[in-house]
């Protein structure tokens, strides 16, 4: 029985881990955000914009080159967000992670938020 | 070689001065509001220093000018704690330290809604002399803003106030709703109000080029506050409200904001003219902490 139960908690462990493994932050992100694209991708000032606008509100912790501080403040040129659709980063910046520490950016009107999304994918 | 003099003529306030000037600044996108609270808290580990200044004339009394000075603290992405210190002068009267406000704001939700609640708890010490408006409750009126200092810093005020910030931003736009409820803590009646805001960016677009005096610097808005009684008189009799346009300008190491209140009842002021001034210090924390530790 004992020996039931520890190949029971080692399957459950198996796959808790392995969800744990598959999911991703952006599996969070409602199907209709998910499918966004950005408006102003083919702007050719969006990039510009968007580099100005990181330099006002994002620079502060993701530092100058987006490489965070290797800590708590994450790299912003990362698989993980060569993976995003437009829609997935504009939802995450537009929600942010209060629990851990990134501040929603909803306050930055939504073009701006896009500006933004240009210029974070100009930089992978 | 250093001046003999130098440990005399050591300024704190100059001190302070040169150092906001030669610290790195954030811009938080922060609404040119008053009275009204956004659903917008302070970036974890930043200070926000903003004074807050109310002009008026109440009628059969002076001029005075009444200065708050907050301190603002982003503890976590969805809480924000402040110290207020307050103080006015009056034409033809004296200049006093009327008191300090300790507030939070909460959010309770992590995750962005159409509407957003954050919650707010303050406690207040400050005398009768206070005249800052930066909520009005009850049956707040001009008459209490008339009073001589001499006789109203003798009242001393211990208050609790509760707020519900409901607070939406689509688009460009922030729509606001605070609800408040004040309590002094001696033996007197919950007191009510509410402050209503809108505002945005006269551009939402960023224009790709660095500019001070363009559009999307500038955030127009308007707000109205007033008060809606109390448990003893719950009526809008004998309340004031007024209406306040305002505008706001997002310069690289400073926000600027101005509004005009407009009185709307016999009770309130005709005019309330005010304007603030906030300055942002990023990651203070860090200061103390290491450069590889903000607050989180």
């Amino acid at each position: 029985m004992n020996r039931r139960a520890a190949i029971f908690c080692l399957a459950l462990s198996a796959c808790l881990v392995l969800c744990a493994a598959s999911s991703s932050r952006w599996d969070h992100v409602p199907a209709k955000d998910h499918a966004r694209t950005n408006p102003l991708a083919n702007r050719s000032e969006s990039v510009a914009a968007g580099a100005l606008v990181y330099r006002d509100h994002c620079l502060q912790c993701h530092k100058e080159n987006a490489t965070g501080d290797g800590r708590k403040k994450p790299s912003l040129r990362s698989e993980r967000l060569r993976s995003a659709t437009d829609g997935d980063v504009e939802w995450f910046l537009r929600q942010g992670d209060l629990g851990h520490g990134m501040p929603s950016w909803s306050n930055l009107p939504e073009a701006q938020r896009w500006q933004l999304v240009a210029y974070l994918r100009s930089i992978q | 070689m250093i001046p003999k003099n130098l440990g005399k003529s050591y300024n704190p306030a100059l001190f302070l001065l040169a150092l906001c000037l030669w610290l790195p600044a954030a811009h938080a996108q922060e609404k040119p509001y008053f009275v009204t609270y956004s659903h917008d808290l302070e970036e974890p580990g930043n200070l926000e220093i903003e004074t807050k200044t109310a002009l008026a004339e109440p009628p059969g009394s002076h001029r005075y000018g009444a200065v708050a000075t907050e301190l603002e603290y982003g503890v976590r992405a969805w809480w924000t704690s402040e110290l207020y210190l307050e103080g006015q002068a009056t034409s033809q009267d004296s200049t006093l330290f009327t008191g300090f406000r300790l507030e939070n704001r909460f959010r309770p939700l992590m995750r962005e809604h159409l509407i957003n609640p954050v919650l707010y708890v303050e406690f207040e010490d400050i005398s009768g002399a206070d005249k800052t408006i930066l909520e009005v409750v009850g049956h707040d009126g001009q008459s209490d803003l008339a009073s001589p200092n001499g006789d109203a810093r003798r009242e001393h005020e211990h208050e609790a106030e509760l707020k519900l910030i409901l607070s939406s931003n689509l688009k460009a736009w922030n729509i606001s709703e605070n609800f408040i409820a004040e309590k002094n803590l001696g033996h007197e009646p919950w007191e009510f109000g509410y402050a209503l805001g809108a505002a945005r960016p006269l551009r939402s677009l960023a224009s790709g080029r660095p500019c001070n005096f363009c559009a999307e610097k500038l955030i127009a808005g308007v707000e109205a506050y007033g008060g809606l009684g109390d448990t003893a008189a719950l009526t809008l009799r004998d309340t004031s409200h007024y209406i306040a346009p305002l505008i706001g300008w997002q310069l690289p190491k400073t926000r600027l904001s101005f509004s005009t209140g407009f009185g709307l009842t016999s009770s309130s002021l005709d005019r309330v003219y005010r304007g603030g001034l906030a300055f942002e210090l990023p990651q203070v924390a860090s200061w103390f902490h290491g450069s590889t530790r903000g607050a989180q």
